[in-house]
């Protein structure tokens, strides 16, 4: 049948790079709730990372600053004066190490997820795609891995790699690495998930059909269709590691306040401060902790909804709507009542 | 077949007489928007129709003619991102306006719904009875103000599949959907509509999951609950062979709009629109066309064979405890060069086992197939590499062919890259020859395949399989997944490229008018034996073994008078 020139799904012309970026992309699909959702989620998220780039502009002090030229800190000033948001027992800026904390905390994401990506997407690809006995026993570590209570791992990987005390970088590498493993066998799951299903594609068939080797099938035809739902992942497990770093500074496993400031450590101090009603030392970091982990997960469920067509809303029809009888109805009811 | 006349009928049809004349289904004007990223897109446009008691329409059009969605509106059952005006009545009630209460109360007592696919219409979790009874117990208390005990409820599911000819219903009715054949759940799926007598069934593709055996029976059964009943049947289908075989009036649709509407016989017969008698023309038509017309011997044996299978068996390993399922038994045939061997057979007949096992995508077990001299039985992935830059390999589906990250250009190019390993230069200058010879335009190589059209789609992959000129091609299905006005395009080219580059050829399809076209020599399939090949031509006109001329019976051809002849060929063969 000839169907010429029919507007056959000849989808509009690809939208420039940036606008395909995965929140730029999901920005522009968002209406209404979600769209709110995902710019609160966004502003908090940008808040936190303008913190922790502009923490030296911004702290009035040295996240381990005891005494300017008037003197030392007071201890466990109100909030007030000097001191916007008060000092700890033992004479730190408030306001200094929660600003100072983004920055540790920021790092502590980035390396954690980058190692955890990296090794996760490249045990994925070939323990889903060669499959047999590689396949079986990396499932088997990765389940084991997930019995471990994270913090659990966390603590054990911290003694290990700095005898659980340490200076900023080595304080930094514990965590990431701590958090890194408990994270590998998300990624891994969910890359070799993809790798299995897309295994079976009638496209990577016929791309063995002409001869393709393993690691090009891999590198070519896998990887590139099974990586889409990594932005997501990203954002939920930045805040769960968050979350984990605050745990073990609580514990005592984190960073040294002299090396760097850090959420949990000082909520850990602050646990002592609470029966004496000096509710700011806990307050703020705290805070920090909470709006942190919100902004990211607001970002990621985001994603997460826009990514599925059902579940993504969309605009009306509006004024092509199919029901102009019913809009004049309803305009002269308005009008009448 | 046997249809036990029910009781409980007379309390429901009493309903539709009293409305004497109205029809039962009435559809005024419906419009329906759909809300996407790219815009409203108006799926249905303006469709007026009525369906009479009684009355078989069948609604047919291609992929996007809006003919799904039409029928989906009829029991409200479109998404949220839909919009739709216009009205459809059914006895009496606006299913566009009415409220959600009453919607409820018209589904399943006024109008019923047979889906496409019945192995995943049916939960697997709860016995065919109880899904049966579901519908009446929803139903049962809301009316009469009475509920129904669970007994009284199965025993009129019980009535319901034998209405349908399930055998034993009595006991079966205990059963779970698995338990049951293809064909045999869709008659559930239809026991289940009928369990309230509706006035009105909308099949949605009823049979187009279904072997052409099974179809012919489920084509049957509709008949007589027209007959027998009264229905009024609602058939929404692409294939013009079930539209001649069952329907009473014949609604064409293109693009969201009413071409043509006419009874079944004027509409083959003459049929008045443009659109229309070009649909009709592309729909092949057993022993129109025939490859093998004229043909007395076998051709190209003199040419050298390519592929020759020895009593060839392909198992797959059964679970702990099962034996070995056996796709393909004891299979013997050869493919000389510039020969076209067409492999017919239904699903679970060995046809797609034995292509993936030529191109080495399966292991074979038993027997000998000798592949261009390469002995398959025990293949190494490393000594077999060399040989499939002389196999080329066209898949069902070419939407998923496709690595939806890449260019048409880059996954044309592949074949050459990963053999030949040209300069870009040298690429560019061939893929833009290939697409020239599929008839594409040389741009379309930096096109995404999304934003190709299904028929381009399967184009780029003949030219991806011919990009290192193969002297052997397997086509598994190529044209099943297209509409039949892009299948006949297809086909033709098909025809024409293979003529050009007389490469030998393995078509394998379901469809044995499709084959016909296009191959010379034919191989019946069943249950993973080969039981009958010779001429194309000879075996539609005149096939030896008694499976072969039930599937051949049991093909509906485009035309009503011819296939009501055929139709009673087919009982007699039955011997019903």
């Amino acid at each position: 049948m000839s169907i010429p020139a029919v507007p056959v799904p000849m989808e509009s012309p690809r939208a420039p790079w940036y606008r395909r970026l995965p929140v730029i992309s999901h920005f522009n699909k968002s209406v209404g709730l979600q769209r709110g959702m995902l710019v609160a989620g966004l502003v908090l998220t940008g808040a936190f990372v303008l913190t922790a780039l502009l923490a030296p502009l911004l702290a009035p002090y040295g996240f381990s600053q005891l005494s300017d030229d008037d003197g030392s800190f007071p201890t466990q000033q109100a909030p007030g004066g000097k001191h916007l948001l008060g000092t700890t027992v033992s004479g730190y800026d408030v306001l200094s190490r929660v600003i100072w904390g983004a920055q540790t905390a920021i790092l502590v994401i980035v390396v954690a997820v980058a190692m955890s990506i990296v090794v996760g997407v490249v045990l994925g690809l070939v323990s889903g795609y060669i499959g047999g006995w590689l396949d079986r026993i990396l499932v088997v570590i990765a389940d084991a891995v997930y019995a471990f209570p994270s913090l659990l791992v966390a603590i054990v990987m911290a003694i290990v790699i700095s005898g659980g005390q340490s200076s900023l970088v080595g304080g930094i590498f514990a965590a990431g690495t701590a958090i890194t493993l408990v994270f590998i066998p998300q990624y891994f799951r969910v890359i070799r998930a993809e790798t299995v299903r897309l295994k079976a594609e009638p496209f990577v068939e016929s791309a063995k059909v002409v001869g393709a080797s393993n690691i090009r099938i891999m590198s070519r035809h896998i990887y590139r269709n099974a990586t889409r739902t990594l932005p997501l992942i990203f954002t939920l497990n930045a805040s769960e590691a968050i979350l984990t770093l605050a745990g073990l500074g609580f514990l005592g496993f984190g960073i040294e306040p002299s090396s760097a400031a850090e959420w949990g450590f000082d909520l850990n101090k602050a646990l002592a401060d609470t029966t004496s009603g000096i509710w700011w030392t806990g307050l703020f970091p705290g805070m920090a902790i909470v709006l942190t982990v919100l902004g990211l997960t607001l970002v990621g469920e985001s994603i997460n909804d826009l990514n599925d067509p059902r579940l993504r809303g969309r605009k009306s029809t509006g004024g092509s709507s199919p029901a102009p009888v019913d809009t004049a109805a309803i305009a002269t009811e308005v009008r009448a009542s | 077949m046997t249809v036990n006349i029910d009781p409980l009928d007379a309390g429901h049809s009493g309903d539709g007489e009293l409305d004497g004349g109205r029809p039962v289904l009435d559809i005024d004007h419906l419009q329906v928007t759909f809300a996407t990223d790219g815009g409203p897109v108006h799926a249905v446009k303006d469709v007026s129709l009525e369906v009479r008691k009684g009355e078989v329409l069948a609604i047919v059009g291609e992929s996007g003619s809006g003919k799904t969605v039409t029928a989906k509106t009829i029991l409200g059952l479109l998404p949220e991102t839909a919009s739709s005006s216009g009205a459809v009545v059914i006895n009496g009630a606006d299913v566009i306006s009415v409220s959600a209460a009453r919607l409820r109360q018209i589904r399943g007592r006024d109008v019923a719904m047979v889906f496409q696919e019945p192995s995943t219409a049916l939960n697997p979790v709860f016995t065919v009875g109880w899904q049966i009874a579901e519908g009446i117990r929803a139903h049962a208390g809301r009316e009469s103000g009475k509920r129904v005990s669970a007994k009284e409820a199965k025993s009129r599911a019980i009535e319901a599949l034998r209405k349908v000819g399930i055998p034993d219903p009595e006991h079966r009715v205990n059963y779970y959907p698995q338990q049951f054949s293809g064909g045999q759940k869709q008659r559930v799926v239809i026991a289940a509509a009928l369990a309230l007598n509706p006035g009105l069934i909308v099949a949605d593709e009823p049979t187009t999951a279904l072997d052409v055996t099974v179809q012919a029976e489920i084509l049957e059964l509709l008949r007589d609950l027209r007959d027998k009943y009264g229905t009024s049947i609602v058939l929404i289908t692409h294939n013009m062979g079930v539209v001649a075989d069952l329907a009473d009036r014949v609604v064409v649709m293109y693009q969201g709009d009413v071409v043509e509407e006419a009874p079944a016989r004027t509409l083959f017969a003459e049929p008045r629109q443009d659109y229309t008698r070009k649909l009709l023309a592309a729909v092949p038509h057993l022993g129109h066309n025939s490859a093998s017309e004229g043909l007395t011997s076998r051709a190209h044996q003199d040419e050298d064979v390519l592929v020759e299978a020895n009593n060839l068996t392909i198992e797959y390993p059964g679970r702990l405890g099962t034996p070995a399922f056996k796709a393909v038994d004891r299979v013997s045939f050869t493919l000389s060069r510039g020969e076209v061997f067409g492999l017919v057979g239904e699903s679970g007949s060995g046809k797609t086992t034995i292509g993936r096992a030529i191109a080495g995508l399966n292991r074979t077990t038993g027997g000998s197939l000798k592949v261009l001299g390469y002995e398959m039985l025990n293949l190494r992935e490393r000594t077999f590499k060399p040989l499939r830059k002389d196999i080329g390999f066209v898949f069902q589906d070419p939407a998923a062919s496709f690595n939806p990250q890449l260019t048409i250009g880059e996954c044309i190019a592949e074949p050459m890259v990963i053999h030949t390993r040209p300069s870009p230069a040298q690429v560019r200058k061939r893929v833009g020859e290939l697409l020239e010879s599929v008839q594409l335009p040389a741009s379309y190589a930096a096109r995404y395949p999304h934003e190709l059209s299904g028929g381009q789609r399967q184009r780029a992959s003949l030219a991806r399989a011919l990009s290192l000129n193969p002297r052997l091609l397997i086509a598994d299905e190529p044209t099943s997944a297209l509409d039949v006005s892009v299948q006949a395009k297809v086909l033709e080219l098909f025809k024409d490229i293979q003529q050009e580059f007389e490469f030998a050829c393995l078509f394998i399809s379901h469809d044995l008018a499709v084959v016909d076209i296009l191959s010379s020599w034919v191989g019946v399939l069943y249950k993973g034996r080969l039981v009958e090949q010779g001429i194309g031509s000879h075996i539609m006109g005149n096939p030896q073994h008694d499976y072969t001329k039930r599937l051949i019976a049991s093909l509906p051809v485009p035309d009503p008078e011819e296939q009501a002849r055929r139709r009673e060929q087919h009982r007699a063969l039955l011997g019903i």
